[in-house]
């Protein structure tokens, strides 16, 4: 039970309450080594892709041609990194993907904003300020989540026309406000119903108003949630190719749609080593908050599929 | 349980604040209405319309639903939709409970073990799609390496072969998921009683017993997320199909998702591309209305 603390701690977030230990289940009987053996296989399978982006990333195109996809670099070389960040041909122009980099930044970063404090207020409102229909409100905002957006793709290409918001970056925003109130009141909603109602009620004797509640009793133990539904918004608008391609121009493109381009396009020579250096900058940030932050990850996966 | 209920008295203040939580509702709750509900309503209305480039009002009732259902490349999106949807979520459910049940036998870096299974999920589908679209390459991926090696015979090229790289979509897209379903049974496996399976074993019920009898049927709730959330994403797939594959070789990794966008956008077909998204629509909602029910009238 060496592990067992910090384990069961990333599930106990998840409502699976932890385990006590102390029996042998399959262990008596299966060789430990094979178990590792088995386990540590699955760990190579799950690592492969990145280790072949990450060395072809660092290795000149006649390495790969040649057939050495799977060794290491033998002239280590980070121009395919430069060439994928700053002259890399995407679309028509040479500008590697620095700008649509930018672009998803910007779009990121006031989508992910609007869309938690939104969520938040609702789930507020869902929870302490309970009306008839309050389920089925929940139940509508819900399933917005799910639906394919192929649904909405058309009325919505008019409609930010007609709000001349079309092929922009504030375009992008705002449609990704819209889909992503759903889960952040799910969030939010499933949070604040565990919190106890009876201290809102106090300070409601006390003369305190709708906002002040919200404000001073509330937010500051919303901490951990919003996390969450921080990281899970920005992973999911981070990562979206739909929107991004339906929704955009040429220098309004976000950075998956631009490594699509620049993978899908790219006449003549392929440069795979482009490619990979490509593909690992538009994962990076969204690996970059699972490293630092992988427990509120999970948590934020598990609660959009179990249980409201 | 309304706390305005109880507070209220009359007077305009009071009103106003009895209606504030509902006024800071109704601003999202007004947009899902329209930019979900109206814009539902709009492309369903539109699959019966002679749209073409643009929406047009023109009525022809249930043709384009005819239309669409004599399309080969619609047969073929929804075949490939059948085959990917079944391999897939059959496949990430195995591997996945196997996974977890080999994980909760007490394994001394299982954290840092979790921690690598489950890192496709915070991937790009796109960045996924390109990884694997040159590992699978016959070119330069995996049946160049294996001639490299030596082994001058070997020939995996599905990729390019039109009736097996859907398969391929398949082999994407389990790598991507099967870690979260992994952690999905993981959770499961930590909620179940210790003492049912303590008493079972004095019994002397044998390990292999053990979770036919107990631990898997005791996963129900696991499983039911598990395929929910994994139908929905097969029926959405689209980035992944589009990076790997790009539909190809020819139609013959087309998915309803790529089928919709290419016949509204690129071959001006708008009503017949409503259409086919109005069948997503409806095979969605027949998964998750009934499970987004449950889980909902439950709570209250």
């Amino acid at each position: 039970m060496a592990t067992a603390p910090t384990s069961e701690a990333i599930l106990a977030g998840t409502g699976a309450p932890a385990r006590s230990g102390g029996r042998s289940r399959l262990a008596a009987h299966l060789p430990r080594f094979v178990l590792y053996a088995v386990l540590t296989l699955f760990c190579l399978y799950y690592l492969l892709p990145l280790y072949v982006m990450l060395s072809n990333s660092l290795k000149p195109l006649s390495e790969i041609t040649a057939g050495g996809m799977m060794a290491l670099p033998g002239e280590w070389t980070t121009a395919p990194w430069s060439a994928a960040w700053s002259s890399a041909q995407v679309g028509v122009e040479a500008t590697g993907l620095r700008p649509y980099f930018v672009n998803s930044i910007l779009m990121v970063v006031p989508a992910v904003a609007l869309s938690t404090i939104a969520g938040a207020l609702n789930g507020y409102v869902l929870t302490k300020w309970r009306f008839r229909g309050a389920t089925l409100v929940f139940g509508l905002l819900l399933f917005g989540c799910f639906i394919p957006f192929q649904m909405v793709l058309i009325p919505m290409a008019r409609m930010l026309g007609l709000m001349g918001l079309a092929g922009s970056v504030p375009g992008l925003v705002f449609v990704h406000f819209v889909y992503g109130i759903g889960f952040s009141t799910l969030y939010f909603r499933n949070y604040y119903a565990a919190f106890p109602t009876e201290l809102v009620r106090a300070a409601q004797i006390d003369g305190a108003g709708f906002f002040r509640i919200f404000w001073r009793i509330l937010l500051p133990s919303s901490g951990p949630i919003a996390v969450v539904c921080i990281i899970w918004q920005f992973t999911n608008i981070w990562n979206d190719f739909l929107f991004g391609a339906s929704f955009s121009d040429f220098d309004s493109q976000p950075m998956t749609v631009a490594l699509n381009n620049l993978v899908q396009s790219s006449t003549g020579v392929k440069e795979y080593n482009v490619h990979f250096a490509g593909a690992i900058m538009a994962a990076l940030p969204t690996l970059f908050v699972y490293a630092v932050a992988g427990r509120f990850f999970v948590r934020g996966l598990m609660a959009g599929s179990v249980k409201g | 349980m309304s706390i305005s209920e109880t507070a209220r008295r009359p007077g305009a203040a009071d009103r106003l604040r009895d209606a504030l939580p509902k006024l800071v509702l109704s601003p999202t709750v007004a947009i899902v209405a329209v930019f979900v509900y109206g814009f539902i309503a709009f492309t369903f209305y539109l699959s019966f319309t002679d749209s073409r480039i643009l929406p047009s009002f023109g009525w022809v009732g249930w043709q384009n639903y005819e239309n669409l259902f004599r399309i080969r490349a619609w047969d073929t999106a929804v075949a490939n939709l059948a085959i990917f949807g079944l391999l897939y979520i059959a496949i990430c459910c195995a591997l996945g409970l196997m996974l977890a049940i080999l994980l909760d036998q007490k394994i001394r870096a299982e954290g840092a073990i979790r921690t690598i299974y489950l890192y496709p999920m915070a991937l790009s589908f796109i960045v996924t799609g390109v990884a694997w679209k040159w590992f699978l390459d016959p070119g330069i991926g995996l049946e160049a390496v294996m001639r490299g090696w030596g082994w001058e015979s070997f020939s995996f090229g599905w990729i390019k072969d039109s009736d097996m790289a859907i398969y391929t979509i398949v082999i994407a897209a389990v790598w991507q998921t099967s870690g979260f379903v992994m952690a999905m049974f993981l959770a499961g496996l930590r909620g179940i009683d210790s003492e049912m399976l303590r008493a079972a074993r004095i019994d002397g019920a044998t390990n292999f017993a053990l979770y036919r009898r107990i631990v898997i049927p005791q996963l129900r709730p696991a499983f039911m997320s598990a395929f929910v959330v994994l139908a929905h994403m097969a029926i959405k797939s689209y980035d992944l199909v589009i990076a790997l594959t790009g539909g190809g070789p020819g139609t013959a990794t087309e998915l309803p998702a790529t089928f919709m966008y290419s016949y509204t956008f690129t071959r001006n077909q708008m009503g017949i591309g409503a259409a086919s998204a109005v069948i997503m629509l409806m095979t969605i909602a027949a998964i998750i209305v009934p499970y987004l029910w449950s889980e909902l009238r439950e709570k209250s």
